[in-house]
């Protein structure tokens, strides 16, 4: 019986995050007891600020939102065979792409929002495209380019904001009202967070990612040749076409992952100096959702959640915020250590034999 | 009786749902090369594994040297002097032969290693049984036959008696093949007993002196080589007579299908491995190539397939020419292509059988409309072909992966078979099969050939190409060298042709 549970694919999938989740929730309550912090206390105080609140439930999803673009966009590309490291990059032009779509169109409301999502989805997807045309075309590794991307992202949207946007106080210009997410309804029943409708951008994104490639025949081949390429040569796919494809839309959810901040949270673009490290989490996201869309989106809420509720842990239970980054990076260890789980599992069902 | 070295009786051993070993018992004597026969899935290995202490049986008894044992880990066998050579090796491919061999009873002097007296030591077993293994190459750098003999290596290192080869020719060559069965026969003058798993009948009345036979699980009985022949083996493990010589009738060749004219191809580092190459093959007939393995057959394959570009020369399909076309578009033309590699070319092995069904064609209709897919239809186009092709699987929604090789391999061939090409090229289509399903898949090439279809059968096995073929293509160096009827040739000829000789009759274009 327990064999079998550990022989199923799809139920080990879903128990080892879970798992991991809950051993790095343990683990930190341990730390916290090392601490001479009081755990009860300092997880009262983190789950009250992840949905203790109406607005901490707000403040959770919309801290969630660009997560599951980021994830879904590592996790898009890796169901296809590679890696996209440069989602942070890809995300940084989609931002400073819908906000300047948003500062500088005068369109009437919705549509100006998806015109501005869609110039998101357009630079980050170019952003995807030039590591994913480097490898069919010379077989660069992505995740070079990739990581050097990220910091040609990061200076450039900061070149370009000084030069053509700048507002002043490091910023670029307020995106126009009709150009944002955000919503006093949503504001209003959450009592007060920067809730905004992203969230509904993410599902939509989670949706058509689930649908691409479980549904459609180009994701067969995408997936087709992720798995094998020299079966997908000799079934006939372009593998180079294929591998330029999967990059491009990887790095369309990462940009408009960048609108999300851009339309949603903050209206405008700051001048970064270093990354948001949204793109990167991106990839513990994907890892811990198992590049699953579903998957993504919880594991997206409980590392939003867990970040939000930072601050508050640290203000009731005085925890330092710095233990929920070790939370996070503890369970990651744990998912990538699942396959640990899984022999001693099945160790313990051979011996209960 | 005490002659016998090991015998198992009566063992059993289940998995989940299934029952891997039904009361079988195997004898072996002491310094005999016994054989132990089955096809594909019958058990062999799980029931080597019990022997060599990875399983534990739910039945039967073990006794090894006339004494009852219990075998609970592969230590414990060490111990009792068995060795085992698996069927993947188990080899670290950055270390060295000597390191790999003393792996996991490093002797130690003064507290290290002592790699030079392990080195010794291995380059004297070497010598004696005639391995010739460099102690100190690094295993990345050896070729396959040369990882099996550390393999064997290993086992004599630790003192094994008993050694267990698990299909150690399956992937040799066959000058490789040759070089193991003489050690085989060096081992056994030494007083050592071997159990040779294998489902190669030439093999065993080859080197064999008794043969134990399962089949499903299910222990049929031993006989005495000499005392047996091919035919009574394959239908002791089969289950049924088994034909090796396909029946066919006289084949009706009518209009050229494939015309290929002075095609040249470069391999990998821009040789040109087929060279000038000049070939027709005709509806309703087979036509074989014959030739030893690295004289463009790979290349010429690709280069008709579009999977690898031509430099000069035509291909051309009914009249029309596919010279370079993408891959895709050749497809269409009307090829079906049983690939050589069937893990690496054949079958996406993470996706299901029934995905796989549709490699070629998951972007028309039906499967796809307007580039969404019809997993409906796609699963009963699979769930139709695995009926039709008798693809043993547990449903179309099992990974590819999980079917053993036979079961793959029927299932390309029901693929490729299915889209009714007019030419179908079967690369080696038999390859590490067993008798049954070799039956199978040539009964099933010939009745492609008399439903009017060209088949282009390329295969390293000189067997397999008199049998099936109507007319043989011998290729050497990247060109047909001579067209033989396989009628009126016989083995020794066509090997002679493959090595570059001249044919003595004349009447070769
Ligand atoms: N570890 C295992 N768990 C479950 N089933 C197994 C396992 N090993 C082998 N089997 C099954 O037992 C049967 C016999 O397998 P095996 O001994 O490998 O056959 P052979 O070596 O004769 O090809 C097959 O049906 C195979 O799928
Ligand atoms: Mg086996």
């Amino acid at each position: 019986m327990m064999q079998n549970i550990w022989k199923n694919e799809r139920l080990f999938n879903v128990l080892v995050p879970v798992i991991s989740a809950v051993l790095g929730m343990l683990a930190g309550a341990i730390i916290m007891v090392l601490g001479n912090y009081d755990p009860v206390v300092g997880f009262e105080a983190l789950f009250n600020g992840m949905f203790g609140s109406p607005k901490a439930i707000g403040e959770t999803i919309r801290a969630a939102s660009p997560l599951i673009l980021s994830g879904l966009a590592v996790g898009f590309a890796f169901k296809t065979g590679l890696f996209n490291i440069g989602v942070e990059g890809q995300l940084l032009v989609g931002w400073l792409a819908s906000v300047w779509v948003g500062y500088a169109f005068d369109l009437p409301g919705v549509l100006h929002v998806i015109v501005s999502i869609l110039a998101a989805a357009i630079a980050g997807g170019f952003w995807g495209m030039i590591p994913g045309y480097l490898k069919a075309k010379f077989k660069v590794h992505e995740v070079i380019v990739t990581i050097m991307l990220n910091y040609v992202a990061l200076y450039v949207t900061a070149d370009l904001i000084k030069r053509y946007l700048y507002a002043g106080n490091e910023k670029s210009y307020r995106i126009k009202e009709t150009a944002s997410l955000s919503s006093s309804f949503l504001s209003e029943i959450t009592e007060g967070s920067r809730l905004h409708w992203g969230i509904a951008v993410a599902i939509i994104a989670a949706i058509i990612m689930w649908f691409i490639l479980e549904k459609t025949a180009m994701g067969y081949e995408l997936k087709s040749v992720g798995y094998n390429q020299h079966a997908s040569m000799y079934a006939g796919m372009n593998v180079s076409k294929n591998v330029v494809l999967s990059m491009t839309i990887s790095g369309a959810f990462a940009g408009i992952a960048g609108a999300m901040e851009g339309l949603g949270t903050f209206q405008n673009m700051t001048v970064l100096s270093s990354f948001t490290g949204t793109g990167f989490d991106g990839i513990a996201v994907a890892l811990l959702g198992a590049n699953n869309a579903f998957g993504i989106i919880l594991s997206s809420l409980l590392f939003g959640g867990l970040n939000t509720a930072a601050p508050q842990m640290n203000f009731d239970a005085n925890v330092p915020s710095e233990l929920i980054k070790i939370i996070i990076s503890l369970i990651i260890f744990f998912v990538a250590s699942g396959y640990i789980i899984r022999v001693i599992a099945e160790r313990f069902s051979k011996e209960g034999k | 009786m005490q002659d016998y070295v090991i015998e198992m009786n009566n063992i059993r051993k289940e998995f989940p749902g299934i029952v891997a070993n039904d009361n079988i018992t195997l004898q072996v004597k002491k310094g005999e090369i016994h054989a132990l026969l089955g096809e594909n899935g019958a058990g062999k290995s799980t029931l080597m594994n019990v022997l060599f202490g990875l399983y534990q049986p739910e039945k039967g008894e073990i006794k090894v040297k006339g004494k009852q044992v219990k075998i609970t880990d592969p230590n414990v066998a060490n111990r009792l002097g068995i060795g085992m050579v698996h069927q993947h090796f188990m080899l670290v491919h950055n270390f060295t032969v000597t390191e790999n061999i003393i792996l996991g009873s490093e002797p130690t002097k003064g507290g290290k290693i002592n790699i030079e007296g392990a080195a010794q030591k291995v380059a004297e077993l070497s010598q004696r049984y005639g391995l010739s293994v460099d102690p100190h190459a690094k295993i990345e750098d050896i070729s396959v036959g040369m990882q099996q003999r550390v393999e064997i290596l290993k086992t004599l290192y630790r003192g094994a008696e008993i050694l267990i080869f698990d299909e150690p020719t399956a992937v040799l060559t066959p000058q490789e093949i040759h070089e193991l069965i003489q050690i085989m026969h060096k081992l056994v003058d030494e007083g050592k007993s071997i159990i040779l798993i294998t489902h190669k009948l030439k093999e065993i009345m080859e080197v064999c002196d008794r043969c134990t036979v399962i089949r499903k699980g299910v222990g049929i009985g031993t006989v005495n080589v000499a005392e047996t022949n091919p035919d009574q083996l394959a239908a002791l493990m089969v289950g049924r007579e088994v034909h090796f010589k396909v029946e066919k009738k006289e084949a009706t060749p009518k209009d050229v299908v494939l015309e290929i004219d002075q095609l040249v191809v470069h391999d990998a580092r821009d040789i040109p491995s087929v060279n000038g190459l000049n070939l027709q093959v005709k509806a309703g007939e087979i036509l074989g190539i014959a030739g030893v393995d690295g004289n463009g057959q790979t290349e010429l394959i690709e280069g008709i397939t579009g999977l690898r570009k031509v430099k000069s020369g035509s291909i051309k399909i009914n009249g029309k020419d596919i010279t370079n076309l993408p891959a895709r578009k050749i497809t269409e033309t009307g090829i079906g292509h049983i690939p050589q590699d069937r893990h690496k070319h054949g079958l996406v092995l993470d996706y299901s059988i029934g995905a796989n069904m549709v490699l070629q064609t998951y972007y028309q209709k039906p499967f796809s409309n307007s580039g969404i897919l019809n997993y409906n239809r796609i699963y009963e186009k699979a769930k139709a072909l695995i009926a039709e092709y008798d693809v043993r699987t547990p449903s179309e929604y099992t990974p590819a992966r999980a079917l053993s090789g036979g079961n793959q391999q029927k299932a390309i061939i029901a693929r490729e078979v299915d889209r009714s090409p007019d030419i179908l090229i079967a690369a080696q289509p038999t390859r590490g099969l067993d008798v049954g399903a070799i039956e199978f898949i040539h009964s099933r090439l010939i009745e492609e050939r008399d439903k009017g279809k060209a088949v282009l059968l390329i295969s390293f096995e000189l067997e397999e190409v008199m049998n099936v073929s109507d007319r043989i293509a011998v290729i050497y160096e990247g060109r047909i060298v001579a067209i033989v009827n396989p009628k009126e040739t016989t083995e020794q000829e066509l090997g002679l042709l493959m090595a570059g000789g001249k044919r003595e009759r004349e009447g070769v274009k």
